[in-house]
């Protein structure tokens, strides 16, 4: 029940983009086609999880029995760029075409803030193992749904007449700004 | 160009012409998560000045002996190194701070700004202009945060700086403290601030 619980809430409630503002850089960036929307958010889930498996280990088994918390960031951003190296290479390998919509977008997951913020955000809610993955799945998959909608929403925004200066960026934060107030509803949800 | 003029550009652009937040859109994570009460914004703020000038510093001294491959991982180390100073920094002298601003004092590390500082500059000029560069870049971000902040306390809790500014009947906008107001305030300023520059242009 509490793995339903922290699953639901990092996929609804708490959602990395439009609750934590965590990965606002890929959410205006890859949001303007729904298929390099859903190629980005799988990348993103993918590696999320990966990061729950490695990092824990690292943070309980290495870093806190010898008191070495203050090696969280280096190591923690470490592991990630290596991650995020052998996501490129497998992705380049195996599909041309994924490899080809995703383009720059695929090395900037480094610096993507959702991952970094995710593994730094289970250590401080003190989640086990089993939790922390099952936190990792949900908040992948709630970052590729925000991603999803706004991708949605901007192919019919082409078609709408917007002042000049609100074009692009603008109107984008406008409408996640909306869709925010939308996913408040589901704070109810949980108690 | 002679040379004090071009010292002074590498320091002002930073602030309006090339405003990271405004005009180049990056570290949108900080500005949205932060700007909820002016005091987290000037944390976060004196946060940002700190890391981008001391990495650039550093960046800048052995820019010569890193080599290309390798160039991006030895930025994040050094940026991490200062970062993990100014979290813990913080964490002893100001723990309420500390966790009102909850992880995003680490997530400086992979904040934009400061990687693409390295990148563009700091990896390519001396010392003394990468100084002048981070400067102008961290107090654009600054001023970015603190125009965010203000409107978002003044019309969500009607106070600025925990001070009161509007009278008692000023109904509070809860939405602009919550997440939404964020995305409301910066899409409105971007595109203001987009609406003036074309303005200015074209006079």
């Amino acid at each position: 029940m509490d793995l339903l619980i922290i699953f639901v809430s990092a996929l609804l409630i708490n959602n990395f983009v439009l609750s934590y503002f965590l990965g606002i850089c890929p959410f205006l960036g890859v949001s303007n086609k729904l298929s390099s929307a859903v190629s980005m958010g799988m990348a993103v889930t993918f590696v999320m999880t990966i990061t729950a498996v490695v990092t824990w280990p690292i943070y309980h088994l290495i870093l806190a029995p010898y008191h070495l918390e203050f090696l969280e960031i280096v190591s923690f951003i470490l592991v990630i760029a290596s991650l995020v190296q052998f996501v490129e290479m497998f992705i380049r390998k195996t599909s041309e075409a994924i490899y080809d919509a995703l383009g720059i977008y695929l090395p900037l997951i480094t610096t993507n803030c959702a991952i970094l913020g995710f593994a730094l955000i289970a250590v401080l809610k003190n989640y086990t193992y089993i939790e922390t993955i099952v936190f990792g799945v949900g908040a992948g998959l709630g970052f590729t749904l925000a991603l999803v909608i706004m991708a949605g929403i901007r192919e019919e925004l082409d078609f709408a007449d917007v002042p000049e200066s609100l074009k692009g960026p603008g109107i984008t934060l406008l409408v996640a700004g909306i869709l925010a107030l939308a996913f408040m509803g589901f704070a109810g949800l949980i108690k | 160009m002679d040379e004090n003029k071009s010292y002074l550009y590498d320091f002002i652009k930073g602030l309006w012409k090339e405003n990271p937040v405004l005009v180049q859109l990056l570290g949108m994570c900080p500005t949205l998560a932060v700007t909820n009460a002016v005091e987290n914004a000037i944390a976060m703020s004196v946060a940002v000045v700190f890391v981008l000038t001391a990495s650039a510093i550093i960046i800048s001294l052995i820019r010569k002996l890193i080599p290309a491959q390798v160039r991006i991982a030895s930025y994040i180390v050094v940026i991490a190194t200062f970062v993990t100073m100014a979290d813990r920094y913080l964490a002893a002298f100001y723990p309420a701070q500390s966790k009102a601003l909850g992880p995003f004092i680490p997530l400086i590390v992979v904040n934009c700004i400061i990687l693409g500082r390295m990148e563009a500059f700091a990896s390519k000029n001396g010392v003394f202009r990468s100084i002048l560069d981070a400067l102008g870049m961290s107090f654009g971000f600054a001023i970015a945060l603190l125009l965010m902040s203000s409107f978002r306390e003044i019309l969500g809790n009607g106070t600025w700086l925990n001070m009161r500014v509007l009278g008692s009947w000023w109904d509070n906008w809860m939405v602009m403290i919550l997440p939404p107001g964020a995305f409301l305030t910066l899409g409105t300023i971007v595109g203001v601030s987009r609406f003036i520059q074309t303005k200015l242009k074209k006079a």
